[in-house]
């Protein structure tokens, strides 16, 4: 335990952000217990990767190796992956099918529900080695977290006083993900894209419905989103989840010219697709809700891009390195034409995404440029200060003075007595 | 045209689409591909588990000339640029005068500060064909053994 918080936060609104949180290690450590480890539910993946018996995946909570695995009863199961013994990475494979999991060090091995059937040698050779007489294999369990699906979506906690995972995800993100997971799914495939910065920077970059039009010039200059359509960013009631969404072709010319004016570049008029054909938006919710970035705290983000859907895991890889797992999927009953058309309009997102890959180059150069940086801040009061609440336009950042309330409650990080000036 | 002038002549093809890239000459790159052609960077990983999912995905050559569109007008990326390494070009056959061919690659980016880093090593697994005595790549397949994408994916491989 440490004697004092590392770091303050110089405002009770949360508008500004210490720049030491991005880089201080110590805070980093901290984080993986007081944040992964500690009341939240993070996401594993999808029901859909493991949906046999004997089914297995391994993740990230954070930093900490998760296998997740489904047992014969078709439960699922998930355990720190890793063995008990010496603690070898147990299972290595992205996925896969398995009857037990042995560990190939020294082929200790586990039952689908994580209880050690058996260790080679146990009474040694020759009357002599093997297990001592008090070695109860019974007792030896791999380290389980307690997981809950929604839709089909696999949430995990290590902590034992997590609120109920619908309570955790709040009645906004649970309308969001049942639009989203509203029928069964296909796994499309992965992305992975390694950016060299902070986890909380992206973070805060998906809470951030400002730079979406801002940043990604694609997107404004061919319409998918601009800061002058329909649009806006929905949080829970705690404000530690954001959903930004908007609907195409809302926005009109007067308004979108006046706004970007003086930005120059970002919004370009008279330039034309030679394929207009990976726009395309077959309209396939029950709404003109076109885009829909839902981030749940601490790390994951769900996607509609248009008929583009997928999940983003954010995978810390240390204080100044993250992965971010892209998993792509559409529906069971979907025809030849619309997986075709969903790959298709992947190339707007993912590491060589057309719209979105700013999004490494603007958390890395961040990164970088705030290093070492222990008295200055970061100012966050597009769309206002004050109150933490949903936002009816897309030109604020409040959703990220939402995720830092709530992480300095978990990180136990006092917050200033008075709003930023 | 001989096999030898054939083997010769895609040898070049392979040689000027590296070294169009690495001049950032993009536009006269795509000089290099028929209007249907293919071109597609895939994950190795997505590969090995048959799932159907690109890295990149181009479906003609539109496509691609808006990928550079893209580039050149509307993108951010990190500042760079870009070295590749051809490994050994292996031609495995010709049906109907598409010649199959394979060839490894590595890629190299050099930032502003001049230091380059490895960005990815794959397999080109390509289709060429002869259009008026020139020839031209119908598809171009890159299977990337380094599906880690660092940074990202924004200047052809």
């Amino acid at each position: 335990m440490r004697n004092e918080p590392p770091i303050t936060w110089p405002a009770s609104d949360f508008s500004r952000v210490p720049y030491a949180a991005y880089s201080d290690p110590t805070i980093y450590e901290d984080e993986q217990a007081r944040v992964f480890r500690g009341p939240t539910w993070n996401y594993l993946g999808l029901e859909a990767e493991l949906p046999g018996p004997g089914d297995f995946i391994t993740t990230v909570l954070g930093d900490t190796p998760i296998l997740v695995s489904r047992d014969e009863k078709g439960t699922l199961n998930a355990f720190v992956n890793r063995c008990m013994h010496r603690g070898m990475l147990l299972k290595r494979e992205r996925c896969g099918n398995a009857k037990n999991h042995t560990c190939i060090y020294h082929q200790w091995s586990y039952d689908l529900k994580g209880g050690l059937i058996g260790v080679p040698f146990p009474k040694g050779a020759g009357g002599h080695g093997g297990l001592p007489a008090d070695f109860d294999r019974k007792t030896i369990r791999l380290h389980a977290l307690t997981i809950e699906s929604y839709r089909g979506v696999i949430f995990g906690t290590f902590s034992d006083s997590a609120e109920p995972l619908v309570d955790y995800l709040g009645a906004e993100v649970r309308h969001e993900l049942d639009r989203l997971f509203h029928k069964p799914l296909k796994v499309l495939g992965y992305q992975r894209q390694r950016i060299f910065g902070n986890w909380k920077l992206y973070n805060d970059n998906v809470r951030d419905p400002n730079h979406g039009g801002l940043l990604h010039m694609f997107h404004a200059t061919f319409g998918l989103y601009r800061l002058s359509q329909t649009g806006g960013a929905k949080l829970d009631a705690r404000g530690r989840h954001n959903i930004t969404w908007n609907s195409l072709g809302t926005d009109d010319a007067k308004i979108t010219d006046k706004g970007y004016e003086g930005t120059k570049k970002v919004l370009q008029r008279g330039f034309q697709l030679a394929d207009m054909s990976m726009l395309r938006y077959e309209r396939e919710f029950p709404d003109d809700v076109s885009l829909v970035i839902l981030s749940v705290f601490p790390n994951v983000v769900f996607q509609q891009i248009a008929n583009s859907l997928c999940t983003r895991q954010i995978r810390c890889k240390g204080i100044g390195e993250m992965e971010l797992y892209w998993t792509y999927f559409g529906y069971d009953d979907d025809s030849e034409t619309m997986t075709a058309h969903r790959c298709k309009q992947a190339n707007l997102v993912g590491p060589g995404g057309l719209i979105s890959m700013e999004d490494g180059e603007a958390v890395e150069q961040v990164h970088r440029t705030v290093l070492h940086e222990r008295d200055k801040h970061a100012r966050v009061e597009i769309g206002g200060k004050g109150a933490i609440h949903t936002q009816e336009s897309l030109v604020t950042e409040v959703p990220i003075r939402g995720f830092y309330r709530y992480y300095c409650e978990l990180m136990g990080f006092p917050a200033g007595q008075a709003a930023a000036e | 045209m001989t096999d030898t002038e054939a083997r010769a002549a895609i040898l070049d093809l392979m040689a000027d689409y590296c070294h169009f890239i690495d001049d950032n000459r993009l536009e006269e790159w795509l000089d290099f591909f028929t209007e249907d052609c293919v071109y597609k960077i895939l994950s190795r990983e997505n590969e090995d588990s048959k799932l159907p999912m690109e890295l990149m995905s181009c479906l003609n050559k539109n496509m691609l000339r808006d990928r550079v569109l893209s580039l050149r007008q509307a993108n951010i990326y990190n500042i760079h640029t870009d070295k590749h390494v051809l490994g050994a070009v292996r031609v495995l056959g010709a049906e109907n005068g598409v010649y199959r061919v394979r060839s490894n690659y590595a890629a190299y980016q050099t930032n502003q500060d001049g230091l380059t880093e490895l960005f990815g090593v794959g397999t080109y697994h390509d289709r060429i064909t002869f259009v008026g005595g020139k020839l031209f790549f119908k598809e171009k397949i890159v299977i990337a053994d380094t599906f880690g994408i660092a940074r990202m994916l924004s200047t052809p491989l």
